[in-house]
């Protein structure tokens, strides 16, 4: 087994309650059957929007505001036989019915 | 844990009332915008964390972080509430005086208040009640819409109007206003049409039609935790709700036909239901007061009394709908009192009476006069008119659920 991060990425925003519920009870059933079959290493963690971006000689700004479409959300940990399962797996994650995509990330072995 | 059956729609109601409250009826926008960026929240965080232990209280204590937020970033651009601009201006008791808002107590009559805005008389009452199924119970205009059989776009305009009508008055209404005897009149008769809507409403789908008919008893059931809109007639109101929802499992049949009083299973009517409709009842007796609800109410529970369709107390029925008529006629009661009269003396009784009432034609369009009368001509033996009267009935029919229960009494009426 060899470990991966579902990176969460973008995503609209549920129109109604209703919806939202939803697409809750689909996230809580997928994650659930991936820890049923011994996929999930960590839930992981949702993250903020807003944060702020350091670079060289103490330059800290707010951001990192790319296109929302392309915002990480939250992540994962995962293990799968390759990246290839790995993949696979992350067809049934739900944020596909709200326009987000799951980007699939080896964790680099030695 | 699991998430709640409607958390969401619950919880939007509660936390749209506190949020009004502080920030004012006139930046009800504001409030939605907190609500949704709540909901949001929740689903981001709960959907990879899980469902915590007390989802509502998790949703109340995000959504009072994000008020304060928002008042920080907006007391200085915003006119809020009047009396209570100095205490969110200063940050010493902002946070106090949010946190004492979001306290479970005030938040029941923040909900009250807020559904006495929503009647306001200035509404027509399909507004009224579109607009008390948005705030309150957390429906979009796409739901409302499919609920009435309504266009999306109209409702939307609908609410929109509304909302703009309800920013004129700035804050919510207060309960111990003088005007507060009219007001709950009018919430009484949002409530008791939302209720009908589910009822005997036009959706096809019997989950929205359940959904309306729960969502009114909960509001109902609201007026009854504040003692001064706890009035006679709002147990009544209560009581003949629950009298009511108890009928609604034996109402519909498997393949989502209409069955009739008369032909309902019995035995699938909800005992729990119908014992809290009573006590509702006994409670609504207090005073001096008979509304029509009380009747309708006591109209219901003879029928849940009765074990079965020919143990009904028929005389009792009928003098109920004579009191009925004194204090709300209607077409639609003469002809229920009419079809009482048909079960008590006789089916050619009941056809004189319901020939009577064909006279005015304020029910010209209503499905059930023609098909009273074919029923209880088929009765009397009189097959041909029956049949005919039966198919006028399915000329009028407003819904498939009506059309398919009135094509079937057709086909009775040929056999």
């Amino acid at each position: 087994m060899s470990e991966f991060v579902y990176l969460y990425r973008g995503g609209r925003r549920p129109e109604s309650p209703a919806e939202g519920e939803r697409q809750m009870q689909r996230w809580s059933t997928w994650l659930q059957d991936l820890a049923s079959k011994g996929h999930i290493k960590d839930r992981g963690q949702p993250l903020e929007r807003e944060g702020k971006v350091v670079r060289a000689k103490g330059a800290i700004t707010d951001g990192p505001y790319p296109e929302s479409k392309d915002l990480v959300g939250g992540y994962t940990l995962i293990e799968a036989k390759d990246l290839a399962q790995a993949a696979e797996l992350a067809g049934a994650c739900p944020i596909f019915e709200s326009d987000g995509l799951v980007e699939v990330r080896p964790v680099m072995q030695m | 844990m699991e998430l709640g059956e409607r958390l969401f729609r619950h919880e939007s109601g509660r936390i749209v009332a506190v949020l009004t409250r502080i920030f004012g009826l006139d930046n009800l926008a504001i409030a939605e915008d907190v609500l949704q960026d709540t909901f949001c929240r929740a689903l981001e965080v709960w959907r990879l964390r899980g469902v915590p232990q007390n989802p509502s209280a998790w949703l109340m204590t995000a959504a009072k972080n994000r008020a304060i937020d928002v008042l920080r970033r907006e007391r200085t651009a915003r006119r809020l509430v009047p009396e209570l601009t100095q205490l969110l201006e200063s940050e010493w008791t902002m946070v106090p005086t949010v946190n004492a808002f979001f306290s479970t107590e005030t938040i029941k009559d923040d909900q009250l208040r807020m559904m006495f805005s929503c009647c306001d008389p200035l509404l027509s009452e399909k507004a009224q009640v579109a607009l008390t199924l948005n705030l309150l119970c957390g429906f979009t205009a796409g739901e409302i819409a499919s609920s009435f059989l309504s266009k999306r776009s109209a409702i939307e305009k609908l609410v929109e109007r509304a909302k703009k009508v309800l920013s004129t008055s700035k804050k919510l209404f207060d309960l111990a206003d003088k005007e507060l005897p009219e007001r709950l009149s009018g919430v009484h008769r949002v409530l008791y049409l939302l209720f009908n809507e589910g009822y005997h409403g036009a959706s096809a789908q019997k989950a929205v039609r359940a959904e309306l008919c729960r969502e009114a008893m909960r509001l109902a059931e609201l007026l009854l935790h504040n003692p001064i809109v706890s009035t006679p007639a709002s147990s009544a109101l209560c009581a003949l709700m629950y009298l009511n929802a108890a009928r609604l499992p034996a109402r519909v049949d498997g393949d989502g036909e209409l069955i009739s009083l008369e032909h309902q299973n019995r035995s699938l009517w909800d005992a729990r239901l119908i014992a809290k409709g009573n006590d509702f009842l006994n409670r609504s007796a207090s005073g001096s007061e008979l509304s029509a609800y009380h009747i309708e109410a006591a109209i219901a529970a003879v029928h849940s009394k009765s074990a079965r369709a020919e143990d009904t107390d028929w005389a009792r029925i009928v003098w109920l709908y004579d009191t009925l008529m004194k204090i709300r006629p209607s077409p639609v009661v003469a002809l229920n009192r009419a079809i009482a009269i048909a079960q008590k003396d006789g089916p050619e009784f009941g056809i004189a009476e319901i020939q009577a009432i064909a006279q005015s034609d304020r029910l010209a369009s209503y499905p059930f006069l023609p098909a009273a009368l074919a029923e209880l001509e088929l009765r009397a033996g009189q097959k041909e008119s029956a049949r005919e009267h039966f198919e006028a009935a399915v000329a009028l029919a407003r819904n498939p659920m009506e059309r398919r229960f009135l094509e079937l009494r057709v086909e009775a009426a040929r056999n």
